[in-house]
């Protein structure tokens, strides 16, 4: 939904899900392991992944649009200096998610895609995918 | 058919008595999942909860939806280009423990495809109007303007 704006860029997307992101056009879409707060192992495993795809393609931007696989690589982002963006998923119209809330501590700026969760500084509110 | 639908969570027994006090003024069947409500309707099909698939199924083939103001509703009904109409959960009824619906529906009210019914009387005659002049969704959701130029700006400048 955003491809507009990151198309005139060199971009590596990461997804835990290979399949959906060659389903939208994307083939050569890293992959990293899906993981939450009740899976720690796998959680491990996909910090290391994002922590080693983050040194291989040196970003000079990181952009989450939510869950813990897209802030481990916020926070791989911030290890090696790039600007990190956070967009918590639209999905989220109650409370900022546990990852948003972390961001708002790591990632240079942090959006919510609702109006009313939104602050003057982190979470702004610039707009929504819906 | 006309599918109601108040969230996996928790019940919403003001939409879903509304809404068995309507379905026998309509001339198609009303099919409702309940949540974990009280209240026990007699006019319409009734599923506690639904899978994934049978609640995206259930929306492919409905004229219209009748929903809480829960996102995942939203999202499922414009990616099927179904119109829906939100009854938002209210605080002070005991329905949700915070007024998010409230909010939500405020930004979502007046986007092609959703309705916001704000009092529960005013219930039928809003389904009716919709069934009547069909407001559908105008294609997939789109990024807004502001969020894809916020992008472009972070990229290129670091500001958003």
């Amino acid at each position: 939904m955003m491809r507009s704006s990151l198309d005139p860029h060199d971009v590596c997307y990461a997804t835990t899900h290979k399949d959906m992101a060659a389903a939208h056009g994307i083939e050569d879409a890293a992959e990293l392991p899906d993981c939450n707060q009740r899976t720690p192992i796998r959680a491990l495993f996909c910090l290391i992944a994002a922590i080693r795809l983050v040194l291989k393609e040196r970003p000079s931007t990181v952009i989450s649009t939510g869950a813990a696989p897209g802030f481990f690589c916020i926070l791989a982002g911030r290890l090696i200096g790039a600007k990190t963006l956070w967009i918590d998923s639209v999905a989220n119209s109650e409370q900022l998610s546990m990852c948003g809330k972390l961001s708002k501590h790591i990632a240079h700026e942090c959006l919510t895609q609702w109006s009313h969760l939104a602050s003057d500084t982190k979470p702004r509110f610039r707009g929504a995918v819906l | 058919m006309i599918l109601v639908t108040v969230g996996m969570q928790l019940g919403f027994d003001r939409l879903i008595r509304a809404m068995d006090e309507i379905a026998p003024t309509l001339d198609m069947p009303v099919i409702a999942q309940t949540g974990r409500g009280q209240y026990c309707p007699v006019n319409m099909e009734t599923h506690e909860s639904l899978d994934a698939g049978e609640f995206e199924a259930l929306v492919a083939e409905s004229k219209l939806i009748v929903s809480h103001a829960g996102v995942g509703t939203v999202l499922t009904a414009q990616r099927l280009r179904k119109s829906v109409i939100l009854v938002p959960r209210r605080a002070d009824m005991g329905e949700h423990r915070n007024d998010h619906q409230l909010a939500t529906a405020k930004q979502l009210s007046g986007r092609p495809g959703i309705l916001v019914v704000w009092h529960a009387a005013e219930l039928g005659a809003a389904i009716r109007e919709s069934l009547a002049n069909p407001d559908l969704p105008d294609g997939e959701p789109k990024a807004s303007a502001e969020l894809l130029n916020t992008v472009s700006s972070f990229i290129e400048r670091g500001q958003v």
